[in-house]
């Protein structure tokens, strides 16, 4: 790696918003590591700043919520509706033999609120959403579409990614909310249809188990896997290269480096969270 | 609007000062609307342009001639800053936009219309939508902003195709379609990348008339890659007038005056090897130049 190149590229490059050289496929897996890093890091910086100057493209802030949030909605509730479920399916048993069957909703609620429900949603959104903008995005550069944007003189990273990252930003925590919702209910029902329990111990158990630290826990996570599975998807859809089987290729890396992210990313989250809410006086 | 364009070749009147240079050189046009010095690309080991330097006054029309992966569309997208040189300075109207980053291309751009060779229209757009995607973006009223839509579309013959998709297009209209986006907002540098491949001979003419109209009435300075000969023959000896009307007409040149606002540059491996008017061209005893012009 000579310093030219790391001088000349990584300020303004390495991206498609200048020279579309990327001799990467030259470099180490860990300079390669960097170079994504680096134009990830680039990409937020850009549509960051893509919100502080008009023209700020709220028409598609509104549309990409329509399409990644509402049209989400379905599955992200069936997910959360049956891992509720099957959550109180398996674990029943085991706290009947102990006798704690009246704690079975509180179980639920604090695997559902605190991680199932974040992270399963955010697969499921990574799956549909992550891989509907890259693939377009990818299908965008390859049809030359995004070189025509800016030479006329648009900033794709204004009007395409800052819309897509802040939609997520804002629908993720409501689908995560709506999954843990219908997972406690799917809990519920469970419990009450298979197992007996009584519906009013269910509800106050759940209660005790969502405590203000598992809400905000529940909530803060989103927004950040909201943040790395749409900066994950524009980055892999805006260096697609390579015609419709880069779209392909870039398709398939957005959705598992993205579904990757959200796991590893989960467990340092949780951890942090845990030491920063502990500290505090909740 | 502005006549000074082929004045000069007027001043100059007689037959055989056509294939001089315009001795009257207005103020104006001193500095080249866009300007090569020295530009090397490569890319990987591949070296695609190797030191190329050339100009394009104000409404000049500068065609771009050579085999095909020469680097043509490459020097287009150097020039909108969609790619960068490896060394060399590449300036428009005087500024130098080698280091442009992408704010300052943005207003550069602004100026400067272009043609892809595949058309690039966004085909979640409907062609309304995109011809007009300049003037949205700069929140133009919509009344306005259809006026000049409908204006342009009209130009290029595809007013009825308004509220179609651009998958719904074929080929030849997408170009037009790409055409007409491309000069919507009255840019002062027009970029076309062989904006009449695969068109039918009197589009294409059209088309040919319409770069003619935008180097001589509106003073458009212009870069018009293309493998077709007839294209460069029209543009290259024809010119608009305005009659007292307003309407446009094309003449050829000859008698009275003759054209100096067109010149072609031709490309091999990275090199220039031509650079002049059309005439020296078609009369070059180069044997690569002979051969690319008669196809063999
Ligand atoms: N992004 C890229 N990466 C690597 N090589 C490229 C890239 N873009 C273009 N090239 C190479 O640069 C050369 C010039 O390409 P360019 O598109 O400018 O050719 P052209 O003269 O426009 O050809 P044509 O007449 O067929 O349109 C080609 O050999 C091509 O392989
Ligand atoms: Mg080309």
């Amino acid at each position: 790696m000579s310093g030219r190149f790391f001088f000349e590229v990584i300020p303004r490059s390495v991206y498609p918003f200048s020279r579309t050289r990327r001799p990467f496929d030259r470099m180490n897996l860990f300079t390669r590591f960097l170079f994504e890093l680096q134009a990830i890091t680039n990409l937020l910086w850009r549509s960051i700043k893509g919100l502080t100057k008009s023209p700020r493209y709220f028409g598609e802030i509104i549309n990409q919520m329509d399409q990644i949030g509402v049209g989400s909605l379905g599955i992200v509730v069936m997910t959360g509706f049956f891992t509720g479920g099957v959550l109180i399916l398996q674990a029943y048993p085991t706290l009947a033999y102990y006798g704690a069957q009246s704690n079975a909703g509180q179980g639920v609620a604090t695997s559902l609120i605190r991680e199932l429900g974040p992270v399963l949603t955010a697969l499921m959104v990574a799956g549909r959403v992550g891989s509907a903008i890259s693939a377009e995005l990818g299908a965008m550069v390859v049809s030359q579409q995004i070189d025509a944007m800016r030479a006329l003189g648009t900033s794709p990273a204004r009007k395409l990614v800052t819309p897509r990252i802040i939609a997520l930003l804002i629908t993720l925590p409501l689908l995560t909310i709506a999954a843990d919702l219908f997972g406690l209910i799917g809990g519920g029902l469970v419990a009450n249809q298979l197992y007996g329990l009584d519906t009013n111990t269910y509800v106050s158990s759940v209660r005790t188990g969502t405590d203000i630290n598992a809400l905000v826990t529940g909530v803060i996570k989103p927004i950040f896997f909201g943040l790395i599975i749409g900066l994950i998807s524009c980055h892999k859809g805006l260096t697609t290269k390579g015609g419709t089987v880069g779209v392909g290729i870039s398709t398939t890396q957005a959705v598992v480096l993205s579904s990757i992210c959200v796991i590893i990313s989960d467990f340092f989250l949780s951890k942090l969270l845990q030491s920063a809410l502990d500290s505090t006086l909740f | 609007m502005v006549f000074d364009v082929w004045k000069s070749g007027e001043v100059l009147g007689e037959e055989e000062l056509c294939g001089s240079h315009a001795t009257v050189i207005n103020e104006r046009r001193i500095l080249p609307a866009i300007e090569f010095k020295d530009v090397e690309l490569a890319f990987d080991d591949q070296v695609i342009l190797d030191k190329v330097s050339f100009s394009v006054r104000r409404g000049e029309t500068k065609f771009i001639l050579g085999p095909s992966g020469t680097g043509k569309s490459t020097i287009i997208r150097l020039i909108l800053g969609l790619l960068k040189p490896d060394s060399g300075r590449i300036l428009i109207d005087g500024e130098d936009i080698t280091d442009f980053d992408d704010v300052e291309l943005m207003r550069i751009r602004k100026n400067v219309g272009m043609v892809f060779q595949e058309g690039a229209l966004f085909d979640s757009l409907s062609v309304y939508d995109n011809v007009a995607y300049r003037l949205h973006e700069t929140k133009t009223p919509e009344d306005e902003v259809e006026h000049e839509v409908r204006r342009m579309l009209r130009f290029v013959d595809l007013e009825d195709a308004i509220d179609k998709m651009p998958s719904e297009l074929s080929g030849g209209m997408r170009r037009r379609v790409g055409i007409a986006r491309a000069l919507v907002g009255n840019p002062n540098i027009v970029l076309f990348d062989e904006p009449t491949a695969g068109l039918d001979p009197p589009t294409a003419r059209t088309i040919c008339e319409l770069a003619i109209k935008l180097r001589d009435i509106e003073d458009v300075s212009s870069i018009f890659v293309t493998h077709e000969m007839n294209n460069l023959e029209y543009i290259s000896t024809e010119y608009a007038i305005l009659d007292r009307e307003g309407n446009v007409g094309f003449e050829l040149e000859g008698e009275t005056r003759c054209q100096l606002n067109t010149e072609v540059l031709m490309l091999r491996e990275g090199k220039i090897v031509f650079s002049g008017r059309d005439e020296p061209l078609r009369h070059s005893d180069d044997p690569y130049i002979r051969r690319f012009l008669r196809g063999k």
